[in-house]
């Protein structure tokens, strides 16, 4: 048992929860051996966001060539692996379940233990790829087109969801503003661009607050309000500055949740801070960060964009730490669309 | 030859290990669980009860579509994961033919019948020729006064199986000008057995694919492609 114990973990981690198949191979829960990622982005741009069908039918003509890759590229073969990882949720249903199919397949076929995994608990174990002193407890930010969560991140696969928005996620209303502003499909990192070129004090838009909790977030009065102030714009006939309505915009939704992130991080005495998920790439939000951070004296950390978007090597590592635990998952494994984090 | 066979394209999970003209194992349910749930303990049952070494597979049949996008999704992930994990090669198999295969022998026209929404059934019609199954009208997507419009003009006594059958039987009775009849219980819904006769039959003929370039045949595109292409028109 010794030996074995002393053994290095190899996780084979596949996800394909929204619109990328994606499958990476993950050494001890911190080093990537291979990270393949196959995006759609071009095919549902058209449509102007993620068509779940399609995005479906696209998961399950790339899966074997993208799990095929993985393994290739860290050169290793389906033996040398210790564990297969799989998002199992929160995502959408008919996506996850060529992932969560296939990756039951494998497991049933080779007799590797199975880990079903959290999407939300890769995105935040992505900070342990780069990081490797990070360890919990610490606070994570994760925040994405379909997720905002303030996250206690306890130990290892124990979480404490402290707020997370009412209505859009973040990445929800960057897209939706975008779109308004005509600069297309994925809009977050249209408006980050677009923003360094226009003036983030040029329109005030509002820093929505929910009544009876200061941690959690409410993104949809904003969008609302960036809306209106477009159509009044065009009623008027007046000229919009777009940089400057994507700078006033990105500028209030960084705002709000540096003001809530910071806050807890104060209450509940965390030294530590990280940022996870596709939004946690913009870089005036990174910069935002990194300077309160730096005045507090805290720790902060954030993944590079490639484990910022969706990514098998995130799914690998929070697998790793699950197989540790001794998450085991069996060949009923079904896909659960709204996951809720730290449920089983 | 030892071919496993999987058929979860409408509300029944079937799978079956097929070996030199006989079906060794086969499970059926047709029950309210989603086919993830379902398909693999279901294999892994059968591996246990007939003490199966899964490496002496040489090929999976799937039931390739048409079908529920979902339900033929979940098929051809776990085809492609065994695919993939053993080393063997997917033989696509016709989801209609496979069905119409259930009534072997039969001297009636054979219909099956499998329920697509919006007033249409994937479907097809078949006969039975000196024990082997013949198309007469390839699987496809219908509306179902079409096809009992189709049927009529062939004018020969039809017989009806699959999911479809409930939801259009009525309809079918009040437009039908032949002699009719529905298959019963016992042979009326998918079976991966004949999923894996069928399939043992194209790979004879040379039909196999890797299980890589394995993806369904749905017959149908998704809304959000059909209504771009109504805009462009």
């Amino acid at each position: 048992m010794e030996e074995t114990a002393k053994q290095d973990v190899l996780i084979l981690a596949i996800e394909s929860s929204c619109d990328e198949t994606a499958a990476s191979v993950v050494k001890n829960g911190r080093e990537v051996l291979s990270n393949i990622i196959s995006s759609q982005i071009d095919i549902h741009a058209v449509y102007g966001g993620v068509v779940p069908e399609i995005a479906s039918r696209k998961h399950i003509e790339r899966i074997n060539q993208v799990i095929e890759e993985a393994l290739r590229e860290a050169k290793v073969t389906l033996n040398d692996i210790t564990a297969i990882a799989v998002t199992y949720g929160p995502g959408l249903v008919g996506a996850l379940l060529v992932g969560v199919s296939a990756a039951k397949a494998i497991s049933f076929a080779t007799g590797k233990p199975l880990v079903g995994v959290h999407h939300i608990e890769g995105h935040i174990s992505a900070n342990f790829i780069e990081n490797k002193e990070l360890e919990p407890p610490f606070a994570c930010l994760v925040v994405s087109g379909g997720h905002t969560h303030l996250v206690s991140v306890k130990d290892y696969g124990v979480y404490e969801i402290l707020g997370r928005t009412r209505d859009d996620a973040a990445g929800e209303a960057f897209d939706k503003v975008a779109r308004a502003l005509g600069l297309g499909y994925p809009g977050g990192p249209k408006i980050d661009r677009l923003s360094r070129e226009g003036n983030p004090e040029a329109v005030q838009f509002p820093r929505a607050k929910v009544g009876d909790s200061q941690y959690d977030f409410s993104f949809s009065g904003l969008k609302s309000a960036v809306l209106n102030y477009l159509n009044s714009c065009e009623m008027k006939g007046m000229e919009i500055n777009r940089a400057d309505v994507a700078a006033s915009f990105q500028r209030a939704v960084i705002d709000v949740l540096v003001e809530h992130a910071l806050t807890a991080v104060d209450e509940y005495g965390f030294d530590k801070f990280a940022i996870a998920g596709g939004v946690a790439s913009n870089s005036s939000l990174r910069s935002a960060f990194e300077r309160e951070c730096a005045q507090r004296k805290l720790a902060f950390y954030h993944p590079s964009p490639v484990f910022c978007t969706d990514n098998a090597a995130m799914i690998g590592a929070a697998g790793y730490y699950e197989y540790i635990r001794g998450t085991r998952s069996g060949y009923d494994l079904n896909a659960v669309p709204n996951l809720k984090l730290g449920e089983r | 030859m030892r071919l496993l066979a999987l058929d979860s394209s409408g509300l029944v999970a079937s799978v079956a290990i097929i070996e030199d003209g006989m079906t060794v194992a086969e499970y059926t349910t047709n029950y309210k669980k989603t086919h993830s749930q379902t398909l693999l303990p279901m294999l892994d049952e059968i591996k246990r009860m007939t003490e199966l070494d899964l490496t002496t597979i040489d090929a999976i049949a799937v039931a390739a579509g048409p079908g529920s996008f979902t339900g033929l999704r979940i098929g051809s992930a776990t085809a492609k994961g065994l695919g993939l994990a053993l080393d063997i090669p997917i033989i696509p198999v016709p989801t209609v033919d496979a069905l119409a295969y259930n009534l072997y022998g039969s001297n009636q026209l054979i219909c099956p019948l499998m329920d697509a929404r919006r007033n249409q059934v994937y479907t097809g019609l078949y006969t039975f020729e000196a024990g082997a199954l013949q198309i007469v009208e390839k699987q496809c997507a219908m509306d179902i006064t079409a096809l009992a419009q189709r049927i009529n003009e062939i004018g020969r006594e039809v017989i009806f199986l699959g999911d479809g059958v409930p939801v259009y039987a009525e309809t079918l009775s009040a437009l039908l000008k032949v002699a009719y009849s529905f298959a019963p219980a016992s042979c009326n819904r998918q079976r991966a057995a004949c999923v894996g006769v069928l399939g043992a039959e194209l790979l004879a003929r040379g039909v196999s694919e890797t299980a890589s370039a394995h993806a369904p045949e749905y017959l149908r595109l998704s809304q959000a492609e059909r209504e771009k292409n109504i805009k462009k028109l």
